[in-house]
């Protein structure tokens, strides 16, 4: 591919007390790529996402962003990072503002840039009116909303978002899907989702993991080929992986 | 970025009201002892009077003054500690820090000084009320300025322990307790005799407490403070497996 790769994992494992979680992860994005992460609860999907993120080490593997070691250069390569966990990161005792430019701050925006970098990720969120606001007074789909703009403010070549649509209600989730394709046109997104036509709405690759270890890693139209994406997907988790336990 | 993390530590106490209780209880428990103090040596100033040498104000009011001021502290400061570390690693706030492009030493630092410059505003409202002694009579200035230096470094040494327990683990009462139970620990090595009574940041603060500013002591609390904020950070990189 032509564009440039922002992102790569290489043979990413981590045990959990002594049973793995995941095995042998590895995946490439490029620029401009939307990815999207399929698997049951507990196929090692957040851990997967965390371990890109570099909130957890791998106890085997690396992780590349921007072509810096996230071990060896954490600085470097987590400031190309923008990262949503599956629960988002929130100070409920801080005003939406306050909080932004914090987590700006975090990443190194520089201060010529705040107002800007701000005021971009709040409109693209739809939180333009939310500045003033605690962020515990929030509901749940605009404290979402506050958890994304958190991970884009700072403009990150790489976006990680965890489950971004949960708790959103259905004008919300088309609205973020729509950030996120936008977003997908100058960075790269990496996704985690239950939702299997998100997957094939905004997703140009899928990565399915099943017990830790990816069952299928290609474009969003192979995995239509043959049927519809759920079947796909059912039939794809239904087959029993080598040395699966339960 | 270390000005950014003490900052916000900084908001973030300040907007919750058990901050300002907190703080107008301490301010009334030493303006209570401040003038029971008073009281006291009033009374018995006229006997005072005629004995040679006999004790100035300063050290009757103020010094007993910080030695409780100390002691409030001691049992006060693992309760914000507590929250530094412990409580956002339980509210899952932490990974924002961990997944941020900064070092484990700007967390560690940035909260600690935070924190400090909470623990200097009741310091310092505490030193003007005990300065207010100029108004009535010659206050000794120089003793003061020991009494609060001796707290100040007292309550640097706490916070840089209790952050050091909040470090450790990710509920804020284990953290709390801890914290606690060891400042108690050192609190009573004072009261032992031999060679672990120098480990006892208080017998340190007693020399401050008399007036006595040593480079000995200064350093004692440099090293207590360097030595936790250190391992903290230790700690805080290992967990983020950096190097």
């Amino acid at each position: 591919m032509a564009s440039p790769t922002t992102l790569s994992a290489h043979n990413l494992t981590r045990f959990h007390g002594g049973r793995s979680v995941v095995t042998d992860v590895s995946l490439e994005l490029h620029r401009g790529e939307v990815l999207g992460l399929l698997g049951h609860n507990g196929a090692g999907k957040s851990t997967t996402l965390q371990m890109l993120a570099g909130a957890l080490t791998p106890n085997s593997g690396r992780v590349e962003v921007c072509d810096f070691d996230i071990a060896r250069k954490p600085a470097l390569a987590k400031a190309c990072l923008g990262f949503l966990p599956e629960h988002p990161p929130l100070y409920k005792d801080m005003r939406v503002d306050d909080y932004l430019t914090f987590a700006a701050k975090l990443h190194r925006v520089l201060p010529a840039q705040l107002t800007e970098y701000l005021n971009l990720a709040k409109q693209r969120c739809g939180l333009t009116d939310c500045g003033k606001k605690l962020i515990g007074t929030l509901s749940k789909g605009y404290q979402q909303r506050v958890g994304i703009a958190q991970a884009i403010i700072h403009q990150p070549a790489v976006v990680i978002l965890d489950e971004p649509t949960v708790g959103l209600d259905p004008t919300q989730i088309r609205d973020i899907r729509e950030l996120i394709r936008e977003l997908g046109n100058n960075s790269s997104v990496i996704l985690s989702t239950h939702l299997l036509h998100e997957v094939e709405n905004i997703c140009d690759r899928a990565l399915i993991l099943q017990q830790g270890k990816v069952i299928f890693n290609d474009t969003t139209d192979e995995l239509r080929r043959h049927s519809d994406i759920e079947s796909s997907f059912i039939r794809l988790t239904a087959m029993p992986t080598e040395g699966a336990t339960k | 970025m270390i000005r950014t993390l003490a900052k916000k530590e900084l908001h973030t106490l300040f907007v919750s009201p058990s901050t300002w209780w907190m703080l107008a209880l301490l301010q009334f428990i030493f303006a209570w002892f401040y003038l029971a103090r008073m009281d006291d040596y009033l009374q018995v100033q006229a006997q005072l009077a005629q004995m040679d040498s006999a004790p100035g104000a300063t050290i009757s009011i103020a010094a007993p003054l910080a030695s409780v001021l100390a002691i409030v502290l001691m049992m006060l400061i693992p309760l914000f500690t507590m929250r530094l570390i412990a409580e956002e690693r339980r509210n899952q706030t932490w990974i924002l820090l961990t997944t941020a492009p900064i070092s484990a030493t700007d967390i560690v630092l940035g909260k600690f000084f935070g924190l400090l410059a909470m623990l200097s505003i009741i310091i310092a409202a505490c030193a003007v009320m005990v300065c207010s002694l100029a108004l009535g009579t010659h206050a000794d200035f120089g003793l003061i300025a020991g009494n609060i230096l001796g707290v100040w470094l007292l309550a640097a040494s706490y916070a840089a322990l209790g952050l050091f327990f909040s470090s450790l683990t990710r509920q804020p009462v284990v953290a709390a307790f801890g914290a606690l139970a060891v400042s108690f620990g050192l609190w009573m090595l004072e009261m032992s005799s031999g060679v672990v009574r120098v480990l006892s940041p208080n017998v340190h603060f007693q020399n401050l407490n008399v007036g006595l500013i040593s480079t000995a002591d200064i350093i004692y609390f440099a090293l207590f403070i360097t030595g936790f904020l250190l391992v903290s950070i230790e700690r805080i990189r290992r967990e983020r497996g950096g190097v």
